[in-house]
């Protein structure tokens, strides 16, 4: 997956950081230890990767040049085709968009095409982190019922951040696979609404 | 008897005042238009970061840099990869 496109493409000028929005090293360790990376494969259990890039969903990739700027906002990509027949989506070609790019046969996408994808935070979405920052400190401190309260109204004020909904249910001591998050997907899609937004083309 | 503290968390960093501070301090991040969340049963505030500051940052396409540890607790930074292409993916186990 990630490890491997890394090998592939590291000779070509290829740098991979992923990192897990997890509650805790622990949480990821599983993960990590079975990708093995040679690559920084970092852990980020407060959210400030999602607060900076307005990340709501995971997995979401972005491409960053040798200038240090964005050339591809925030898409959906997988590594792999595990997930496939849920997700609907395949892998083979945000990869092969990616290596394109490494290789210097495309350019990444023009600052006016960056910014025509870019989906900016809101008042409500940055209220709702902070909603998503209190609730964690809380339950940190063992505060359940009190973190509850904030988690609950993180997740009302920004519905389609799912890095706050799904990621706020192991801090909350509730199953993220499970009958909760089912029932939050079905009624986020049944009302019409992607749960994964890929960049169009 | 002293008070219990009031915790304020801004940026990161984690404060331990007087309620009537702690109070003071949300007011005040709030009305230069920060998100603020704030629980006084609690006794906590989170201070966090304005729409329109992430905004503007990110619409200058220039990439936030983070600094941000990995299973053995070294920090690694963005910027210590300038003049690679890099791919940054966010995951979780969730």
């Amino acid at each position: 997956m990630w490890q491997a496109l890394w090998e592939e493409l590291r000779d070509a000028g290829l740098t991979v950081i992923t990192v897990a929005l997890d509650v805790s090293p622990e949480a990821a360790r599983p993960w990590i230890e079975a990708a093995r990376p040679t690559h920084p494969s970092l852990i980020d259990t407060r959210h400030v990767l999602a607060d900076l890039y307005n990340i709501v969903n995971v997995p979401t990739i972005l491409w960053i040049d040798e200038r240090g700027r964005i050339v591809r906002p925030n898409d959906v990509a997988f590594g792999t085709d595990t997930f496939r027949h849920i997700t609907g989506l395949e892998s083979a070609r945000p990869i092969a968009a990616l290596r394109a790019w490494v290789r210097g046969e495309v350019p990444g996408l023009a600052p006016e095409a960056v910014r025509r994808h870019q989906v900016l935070p809101t008042e409500q979405d940055q209220l709702a982190r902070a909603e998503f920052g209190l609730a964690d400190w809380l339950a940190r401190q063992g505060r359940a019922a009190a973190a509850e309260r904030h988690f609950a109204r993180a997740g009302e004020l920004a519905p389609h951040d799912f890095t706050i909904r799904r990621g706020s249910l192991p801090r909350r001591g509730i199953d993220p696979m499970g009958p909760r998050f089912r029932e939050m997907l079905g009624a986020w899609t049944g009302a019409g609404n992607p749960y994964y937004r890929p960049l169009p083309e | 008897m002293a008070q219990p503290p009031f915790t304020v968390i801004d940026d990161g960093r984690v404060l331990e005042v007087a309620d009537t501070e702690g109070v003071a301090l949300a007011e005040r991040a709030a009305s230069a238009g920060r998100p603020v969340a704030i629980d006084r049963e609690a006794r906590a505030a989170y201070l966090g970061v304005a729409a329109r500051e992430r905004a503007r940052v990110l619409a200058t396409l220039e990439a936030p840099d983070f600094s941000l540890p990995d299973l053995d607790g070294r920090l690694h930074a963005l910027s210590a990869h300038r003049g690679r292409k890099v791919l940054l993916v966010a995951y979780a186990s969730w």
